[in-house]
């Protein structure tokens, strides 16, 4: 068994044309690895729905993806506002995004629902003026 | 795909060893090995950017040429409608026409009347409620390519109707084959008057399979300086073009998309935002569009790298040419789509990006790929013949290369070796080290 890989992004803040950086490289990444498009492709989504929140909440943040032997871990940090209640933000279509976000095509409400869609688990660490950890899992071994 | 055939390829002898190609190519593909940049077979899309920033000219199209009309007896002329652009103070397309018949060519089928057929059948598949939107364009095989490369989950997307090559060449076989019933399908000659090397691939490598009806593929240029010579424009021509608005906006960006009659769609060019919008819809993004046109030359086909013309001269010519034309003359009936149109072209994924079959084996791959990418200078250069140092950190690992190519690591080595001889030499002659100067004393 090979030793576990961690890829650490740094998610800038307020810019939107360099969100989706990370997730793009990762995508590079998990195919040099040899992952299926089908896990690829979920970790991609997964975690360019995240950038994106990070950016709009939260004046970026960190993005760590580790490859181990079963699964994919993607862990987004930041240190926004924190999310006040949990089970409204995961409603699709709830929203919180400033109109200027909306009127860029963004907040929707479904990032965090896409999030948890492509994911197998994910886990939603968030402390009201500290921050908030998310933390996603890919199964790879069927 | 290790068998792919390219159409863009290297004059080593002009090839000097820049860096240029090796920065401009998006796929990563150009390598330069021994001076001389090397072309990846695998992963190179025809798109022709190394071509257009070549200055020493050393990379080329390969196209056929026109002396192999004579191959055939029976010849038909098939240009792409960016030819139209290349011609300055031109009244009317019928002057072209004319001159490809004079060129001796026995047929003039015009690929821009097919893309008005083709039009007509993207309007109705866009109509049908099982198809996966955005439905992305599969006129331009540098994208087609890209996405079957690429983007696995976007081929569901693409349009699964011929491109108008192939329909105005399965066309013009069929009537010629009806004028000459006494001749073989293989002594009709069918030529593809092409913008760029990204077609000439397409043909070589039999894209939509035994549907492929192109013989050969002829450059916009080496028509061009044949035409400029017979081609008269002081009586009328007796021969005219059958082309409408549509057919010849399809050279241009937009045009395809004008063409669906639909206000929801998005057209985009040049290789690299063509990657960014794949890259979003991979992502999910855009949900909202029904047709996307991709493009991979700035300006459309006008751009493509066997044009004569500037891209965006050639769309402004287009655009007083088609003016008082009828919109889509070669509008079909059907309120189907004939299955003949449809193609079957299914596209395998492409695991040469893989480190290795074996995942534990990859996993280590990785991790020394990301060690010594932590360890190069990561300024890009160029210099040890990768696009950039993780590339590089990648090409070391795969052993295609090893990391003397560094220039600026090896500069570091070769000022240590500099230092430690220098130390030798002047404890032989004066018995013991240079004093340390002042500034260094400083500095440490």
């Amino acid at each position: 068994m090979a030793d576990n890989i961690t890829f650490h992004f740094d998610v800038h803040g307020d810019n939107f044309s360099s969100a989706g950086e990370a997730s793009q490289l990762v995508k590079k990444k998990l195919r040099q690895l040899g992952f299926t498009p089908d896990v690829i492709r979920r970790v991609s989504i997964a975690m360019y729905e995240g950038e994106i929140n990070m950016v709009i909440h939260a004046d970026g943040g960190a993005a760590d993806v580790t490859v181990t032997d079963e699964d994919i871990i993607i862990v987004l940090a930041d240190r926004g506002p924190g999310i006040p209640d949990v089970e409204l933000a995961m409603q699709e279509g709830y929203s919180t995004a400033r109109e200027h976000i909306r009127s860029l095509g963004f907040g929707a409400g479904m990032g965090l629902p896409n999030m948890k869609k492509y994911t197998d688990t994910m886990t939603i660490d968030t402390e009201i003026g500290v921050g908030t950890t998310i933390t996603m899992t890919v199964k790879h071994k069927a | 795909m290790q068998n792919y055939k390219h159409s863009v390829s290297l004059d080593v002898t002009k090839c000097k060893g820049c860096t240029a190609c090796l920065k401009r190519c998006p796929t990563e593909a150009i390598r330069v090995r021994d001076g001389k940049a090397v072309i990846n077979s695998a992963r190179c899309i025809d798109c022709g950017e190394c071509i257009r920033i070549c200055s020493n000219r050393a990379k080329r199209a390969l196209r056929d040429s026109i002396d192999e009309m004579a191959d055939f007896k029976v010849t038909v002329a098939l240009p792409a409608p960016a030819l139209y652009g290349q011609f300055d103070n031109m009244s009317s397309v019928d002057y072209i026409i004319d001159g490809l018949y004079k060129m001796g060519f026995d047929y003039v089928f015009e690929v821009a009347c097919a893309a008005e057929m083709v039009s007509a059948y993207t309007r109705i598949y866009l109509s049908r409620p099982d198809i996966k939107k955005p439905v992305i364009s599969s006129a331009c095989p540098v994208i087609t390519r890209m996405i079957g490369m690429n983007f696995p989950f976007l081929a569901d997307n693409l349009m699964p109707i011929l491109p108008p090559i192939e329909v105005a060449a399965k066309l013009a076989r069929d009537q010629a084959m009806k004028d000459h019933p006494e001749l073989d399908s293989s002594e009709i000659g069918i030529f593809f008057i092409s913008p760029c090397p990204g077609k000439v691939s397409y043909v070589k490598n039999g894209f939509a399979g035994d549907k492929n009806n192109v013989d050969r593929v002829l450059s916009i240029r080496d028509v061009y300086f044949r035409l400029i010579d017979i081609m008269h424009q002081d009586k009328y021509p007796e021969k005219s073009s059958d082309s409408g608005m549509i057919g010849i906006g399809w050279a241009a960006t937009g045009g395809e998309s004008s063409a669906v009659f639909n206000e929801r769609y998005l057209a985009a060019d040049g290789i690299e935002n063509c990657i960014r919008v794949l890259e979003q819809i991979d992502n999910e993004d855009f949900t909202d569009l029904d047709f996307i046109e991709l493009n991979a030359c700035s300006g459309g086909c006008v751009g493509g790298t066997m044009t004569v013309a500037n891209a965006y001269i050639a769309q402004a010519r287009l655009q007083s040419l088609k003016r008082y034309l009828p919109v889509s003359p070669n509008r079909p009936t059907d309120t189907e789509i004939p299955h003949q149109y449809f193609t079957d072209e299914k596209f395998e994924y492409d695991s040469s990006f893989t480190l290795s079959s074996d995942r534990n084996e990859a996993m280590r791959m990785m991790n020394d790929i990301e060690n010594i990418t932590a360890s190069l200078p990561g300024i890009d250069c160029g210099s040890c013949g990768a696009p950039t140092c993780m590339a590089f950190a990648e090409d070391i690992v795969r052993g295609q290369t090893n990391i003397d190519e560094c220039t600026i690591i090896m500069r570091e080595l070769f000022h240590e070796v500099l230092d430690q001889r220098r130390k030798k030499v002047l404890n032989e002659r004066i018995g013991h080290s240079p004093r340390v100067s002042d500034k260094e004393e400083e500095s440490q």
